[in-house]
């Protein structure tokens, strides 16, 4: 059957307790129509990918608001591919655009940063997010 | 990122039962997505056994059913055995979107155990469509227990009571009093009953109720009917004080259904309503269908004007749909 609503792993990093934004992302999502795996605050890489592996997750959202984006968000993503996982990352939150393009050379699909409109958010994560239908 | 080509429903089986998670979840999105491939993997699964343990916890929001889950987990890890949980939330009715947020509970206790939260896509009871084939996938797969955590409930969120060998109610201090717990419904069809946030008032208060309500059960009749009175543990989620046995009284049942024929009994009955819901969901999707033609629209539109009365535009709908049940219903 098509049309399962994607399913999104969001999580905050490290040692950062700025969860307001996550929050509403993750409602932001919610409302577009996607099943949002909510882990909250102070994740690490290996236990987001676990779980990203256990719930078949179409994208990983990461927030970042303590200026460790350059160090854990590529963290993220070589985590997922250490268990063969080529789950998308979607990094947001406080992140200059010089480091957006580093990100983004580091694998993460996609940056959102401060102002980003929830059109912006959903917009973004549809992009990334594509549940395969294997 | 373009997926290399899936492996089928049997590649798949065979990986996970080599022990690969991502095979494993892989089965139950598939499972969850319903159609012919979840057919075909229900089929690949051997026919009805005695294997495995489904536990399910279930209680109104907020009593601490994930909590209480992640402590369980902790202690199934000392014991060395290797759970599953089934994690269930409510999708939005309006956007057919959830937040999935039962891990959030667990966190730190579900090292090694399988966790996958799974939202209820419109179907009512406290737990997804999905549900029982993905338990039966989960316990096949040598899981043990799986644990069902179910929406937060009401008193009529019953379904638990059959996807479940055991089901575990979660109350806490201040929930009712004893006319409530007397009244019909979830209360009745709990194997294990609790009694979380033990540490604070009240709580021997809610025992006592409950123990009240068991009495009268043993003199109506109904205690002698279910051949089992159900057990009260009393629990604190936040430092896991009681959850030893809580898991002892849920293992107790589970081999005291294994003694007689309860086990049968209950997975018997757990297949009857998985047949009653899938029956319930193909005409769910004929109704669908009748309403979105053009005869439907119309007397839809009817309705919804006032001019034509639900039950005629029934015997209409129904007049298109080929053999007629008999009316009135």
């Amino acid at each position: 059957m098509t049309g399962a609503p994607p399913r999104i792993v969001l999580a905050k990093l490290g040692f950062d307790g700025h969860d307001r934004g996550l929050k509403i992302v993750a409602r932001i999502l919610r409302d577009a129509g996607m099943e949002v795996v909510y882990l909250g605050l102070r994740q690490t890489p290996e236990g987001v990918a676990a779980v990203a592996e256990q719930e078949d997750a179409d994208a990983v959202g990461i927030s970042m608001h303590n200026a460790s984006h350059l160090t854990l968000g590529p963290a993220m993503v070589e985590a997922l591919r250490a268990l063969g996982l080529a789950t998308p990352v979607v990094v947001g939150g406080i992140v200059p655009a010089d480091d957006a393009e580093t990100l983004r050379a580091a694998g993460v699909a996609a940056v959102l940063g401060p102002g980003a409109s929830a059109p912006e958010v959903v917009a973004a994560v549809r992009r990334v997010a594509v549940p395969d239908d294997g | 990122m373009s997926p290399s080509p899936s492996p089928g429903p049997a590649a798949l089986l065979r990986v996970a039962r080599g022990g690969d998670r991502r095979a494993v979840a892989r089965l139950i999105t598939l499972v969850e997505r319903g159609g012919d491939t979840a057919l075909e993997i229900a089929g690949l699964l051997p026919a009805a056994d005695d294997a495995g343990h489904v536990i399910g916890i279930t209680g109104a929001p907020g009593a601490g059913k994930s909590s209480l889950t992640g402590r369980l987990l902790a202690c199934l890890a000392d014991a060395g055995r290797t759970p599953a949980v089934l994690a269930v939330d409510p999708s939005s009715p309006l956007t057919g979107g959830a937040i999935l947020g039962d891990r959030v509970r667990m966190d730190g206790f579900a090292a090694g155990a399988f966790v996958r939260s799974m939202a209820t896509r419109g179907q009512q009871g406290g737990l997804a469509f999905a549900v029982p084939a993905t338990t039966r996938l989960l316990a096949h797969l040598g899981f043990d227990p799986v644990i069902v955590e179910t929406t937060g409930v009401g008193q009529v969120e019953v379904d638990i009571a059959s996807a479940a060998d055991t089901t575990v109610l979660v109350t806490s201090p201040g929930w009712g009093d004893a006319v409530q717990a007397n009244k019909a419904g979830l209360l009745e069809l709990a194997d294990v009953l609790v009694v979380n946030k033990a540490d604070r008032p009240g709580a021997r208060d809610a025992r006592r109720d409950l123990e009240l309500m068991l009495d009268l059960g043993h003199i109506s009749g109904l205690e002698a009917r279910a051949g089992r009175r159900p057990e009260i543990v009393l629990t604190v989620a936040t430092t896991g004080d009681g959850v030893p046995e809580l898991l002892a009284a849920a293992d107790a049942h589970r081999a005291s259904l294994a003694a007689g024929d309860g086990l049968v009994a209950r997975r018997r009955r757990g297949r009857r309503l998985e047949l009653a819901a899938t029956l319930e969901r193909s005409l769910r999707a004929l109704v669908d269908t009748a309403m979105d033609t053009p005869a439907g629209r119309r007397v839809l539109a009817d309705v919804e004007a006032g001019t034509m009365s639900p039950a005629d535009a029934c015997a209409v709908l129904l007049a298109g749909m080929g053999p007629q049940p008999p009316r009135g219903a």
